[in-house]
């Protein structure tokens, strides 16, 4: 099941403020994303940690909307 | 979720058995997804040997692994009992030299292919 590019940009950037973030649809399909987030967020935590925030920040979609989803996160110090 | 005791038992033996372990759609040799392809691929070019769980043929462990490691995807790596990462993390961790390096630390044999 699909999401929209921008409902995903969206729901990234009210979850992760003042961040740099880019979202790609890798196959054009609105169903494989890749997506980079660097944000002061992630300071001090791991690179597991880092991608359960993300994760939880989407509540749910990454199980049921999103099939696929490359990710990269990196903190700002 | 509820992650089922006897499910979480389960897991836990197939970490504890095997120093690395990779829940993952398919077999190393038959990967069924594009995320577990990478990563098997990734840890045979290390030489390491480990376990796999096909979680298309078990959707108990399917399920339960995402509670268990707090994370949504497949696949899934395990050192020596520690949750790892996915594709992503490996595919950096494999690209820093990382990964290798969390292999030597733990005293597991690699042989770069």
């Amino acid at each position: 099941m699909p999401i929209e590019q921008n409902k995903l940009e969206k729901i990234i950037t009210d979850k992760f403020p003042n961040s740099r973030i880019l979202v790609e649809d890798l196959a054009g399909d609105n169903n494989h994303y890749s997506v980079t987030i660097e944000s002061s967020m992630f300071n001090g935590l791991s690179r597991i940690q880092q991608h359960q925030l993300v994760y939880k920040s989407l509540d749910g979609l990454m199980d049921s909307e999103l099939h696929a989803m490359q990710l990269k996160t990196k903190g700002t110090e | 979720m509820n992650l089922d005791e006897n499910i979480k038992n389960q897991i836990e033996q197939l970490i504890q058995k095997n120093d690395v372990f990779l829940f993952m759609k398919g077999n190393p040799d038959f990967p069924m997804c594009g995320f577990s392809s990478v990563a098997s691929a990734i840890l045979k070019k290390c030489g390491v040997e480990f376990g796999h769980c096909n979680v298309l043929e078990n959707e108990e462990i399917r399920e339960g692994i995402k509670a268990f490691s707090n994370w949504p995807t497949i696949p899934q790596l395990y050192i020596k009992k520690e949750f790892v990462g996915g594709c992503d993390i490996m595919k950096e961790m494999a690209e820093s030299g990382e990964l290798i390096e969390l292999f030597n630390t733990r005293g597991i044999k690699t042989e770069i292919q």
